[in-house]
């Protein structure tokens, strides 16, 4: 169980620094963030590590299970990535436009608490596990 | 430009969000046997879950407390994924899903997201 302010406040930074992504187009940057994504993926988030060490004031109003922040950051790491190759290949709109989701994802969910592991996990299960023998939609 | 949009859609969500609504009358008894559950006598609340959601655990909760407070209604929670087909078939998007039936096992009302306490009280039926 995860205090949720500690992904919020991350979500945060996260915005920022793809919006100067966007703005410059520096592939190093986005890589920096992927990094930061990757270790979110195992729980050790930078920028949730450093709200804990230095900004954490009180307890929690509730305690949220941790794997929905993992698998945002999961989603983040991909986008980065992606984004990342994109720049450093030299296609620049495959850079944007992944970098563009992946903000919009952090904007989301740094101000509106919008959980991607709700939206999108689902859907994706969905899409991804066709069953042989399904029958019609009713 | 990416801001305003996503501002946008976060404003859309929000209104959104855990929003009893009505659908189609649809007799889903045949979903509730399917799930080797019995009906509530006077309403059934089937709330389709997954692991990496956290509102669905607060909608565990509201609805869990519903139900063990209100005479004949009864809380039954699916996990999504393992159901696959179920979710398409009911046409489920997103988690967590809450299908409210009533004693017949018909749905004829439906909440996305994270519901308030209030709003399933309301949607009962008596």
């Amino acid at each position: 169980m995860i205090d949720p302010r500690g992904p919020r406040f991350g979500a945060w930074i996260t915005t920022f620094v793809l919006a100067a992504v966007l703005l410059t187009g520096s592939a190093l940057l986005l890589a920096a963030q992927a990094v930061v994504f990757a270790l979110g993926t195992r729980g050790r988030n930078p920028y949730v590590l450093l709200w804990k060490r230095f900004l954490k004031r009180g307890g929690p109003a509730e305690l949220e299970p941790e794997a929905p922040a993992r698998f945002a950051q999961l989603v983040g790491l991909v986008f980065a990535t992606v984004g990342t190759v994109g720049f450093l290949a030299g296609a620049t709109a495959v850079g944007t436009v992944a970098t563009a989701l992946a903000l919009a994802a952090a904007f989301l969910n740094a101000a509106f608490g919008v959980c991607l592991g709700c939206e999108l996990y689902l859907l994706v299960k969905r899409f991804t596990h066709r069953t042989p023998h399904e029958g019609a939609p009713a | 430009m990416v801001l305003v949009v996503s501002t946008l859609l976060g404003v859309l969500h929000r209104r959104r969000e855990g929003k009893v609504r009505q659908v189609d009358e649809r007799d889903r008894r045949q979903v509730l046997a399917l799930l080797g559950e019995a009906p509530g006598e006077r309403a059934t609340l089937l709330q389709f879950s997954s692991a990496f959601c956290a509102p669905c655990r607060a909608t565990r909760r509201v609805l869990g407390d519903i139900a063990a407070q209100t005479e004949g209604v009864r809380h039954v929670e699916v996990d999504a994924e393992s159901h696959l087909e179920l979710v398409r078939e009911l046409g489920i998007l997103k988690t967590p899903t809450t299908l409210v039936l009533d004693g017949r096992g018909h749905e004829a009302l439906r909440a996305v997201g994270q519901p308030t306490t209030a709003a399933v009280l309301q949607a009962l039926p008596s």
